[in-house]
């Protein structure tokens, strides 16, 4: 058993395959036998990879879910930025160009929405619940834009650092809800072509929401999704700290 | 040869991040500007060029086509990386603040999506197969 062990703790990355095609197999049978087909059976597996990073980030007190314990460290590898962006580039194979540059303008447009819209709303319920310093909201609004631009807002503003943890954690949690929410959502959003798939990419936010919310809908999508939401985050952090903290505060003044 | 297709890939990938990184000190923000979005552009074109060309056997594109495919596995090992405890522990500020952003975005894109002339594609073939292939 220990030996067993070693193993899979010295190769992490080849039994994080492992560990993530078992989870493949499992979530296509239950999508199957329990609902028929009708529930993706990616999102069953996004779902089950996110039950697995409660249970590590419980376990462990740390903050890479399951990848912060030693045997299945791989999944870190496996599931960090670096093979996601290459898989996502990778995926821009399958692009027809003549449907993402149809669509190029309103993506463009969505982009732009996709910044302000989350900020207002953000920022007006940290105003709500009493964060009524113009820094706390910037921050707390930004991190209704994505993860990485509430922490980028508030460093360069300056904020404290329960309202960083609070920005985090709004970022965090909408693209969570992206993931999870996208599939029952695609006919509601009418998410069934390129143009569809690149103003939900502007608008929905976040690389990792976005990817993982159309890979559950229909893979197809994936690229021209992820083609705008890869521009969010530049985006987020340049109006953030910038833009957006001077509107905030000219309205609070 | 496959590895001609990843490593083909790659130099996207880095070149893109690259200038992602370029394109953000220049406007002055501390962070990557679009990078996987000019590396996907990158591998648009260079496809374009090398297959107008015909240099881009089957093989090759085999190199790239496996790693689009690795995509939905990598989004799977990364929800397992996230941060799910801090952000349920976040509390209503963090939950209110997500749904309504997730709201109000959701009915923006529905609103867009139903204006335009667009035709639907075919949704995804009906065969029961593996739907993560």
């Amino acid at each position: 058993m220990q030996m067993l062990e070693k193993v899979l703790a010295h190769n992490g990355l080849v039994t994080a395959f492992l560990l993530v095609g078992i989870i493949t197999w499992l979530s296509a049978r239950l999508s199957r036998r329990l609902t028929l087909g009708r529930v993706h059976g990616s999102a069953i597996a996004i779902l089950i990879g996110l039950g697995l990073a409660y249970y590590g980030g419980v376990l462990t007190g740390k903050q890479s879910g399951l990848a912060d314990i030693s045997l299945f460290s791989g999944i870190g590898l496996m599931g960090g930025a670096m093979l996601r962006d290459f898989a996502i580039v990778a995926t821009a194979f399958e692009v027809q160009v003549t449907e993402a540059r149809k669509a190029g303008l309103i993506g463009a447009c969505s982009l732009l929405l996709g910044t302000v819209l989350p900020f207002i709303v953000g920022a007006s319920i940290a105003h709500a619940f009493g964060y009524r310093d113009v820094v706390s909201m910037t921050t707390i609004g930004a991190g209704a834009i994505t993860y990485i631009v509430g922490p980028v807002t508030g460093a360069a503003l300056g904020a404290s650092s329960d309202v960083m943890a609070l920005s985090i954690a709004t970022g965090l949690l909408k693209a969570i809800m992206v993931m999870v929410g996208t599939p029952f959502a695609a006919r509601f959003l009418g998410l069934n072509n390129p143009r569809s798939a690149m103003v939900f990419g502007g608008l929905a936010g976040t690389v990792s929401g976005v990817s993982a919310g159309l890979a559950a809908t229909d893979r197809r999508l994936v690229p021209y999704g992820a083609l705008v939401a890869t521009f969010h985050t530049g985006l987020g952090c340049l109006l953030g700290p910038s833009a957006l903290y001077l509107a905030t505060k000219a309205i609070m003044a | 040869m496959i590895i001609y297709g990843t490593a083909l890939l790659a130099a996207c990938h880095l070149l893109g991040l690259f200038l992602g990184d370029l394109l953000g000190s220049l406007i002055g923000v501390k962070s990557n500007v679009g990078g996987v979005g000019i590396a996907m552009l990158l591998l648009i074109f260079a496809r374009l060029y090398l297959h107008k060309r015909g240099l881009l056997p089957q093989e090759t594109e085999q190199g790239v086509a496996f790693w689009g495919a690795m995509y939905i596995p990598v989004v799977v090992a990364m929800a397992a990386t996230q941060n799910v405890v801090a952000a349920l522990r976040g509390g209503p500020v963090a939950v209110l603040g997500a749904l309504g952003a997730v709201v109000v975005c959701g009915c923006v894109i529905a609103l867009l999506n139903r204006g335009g002339s667009q035709q639907a594609w075919q949704p995804e073939a009906e065969t029961p197969q593996d739907p993560l292939a």
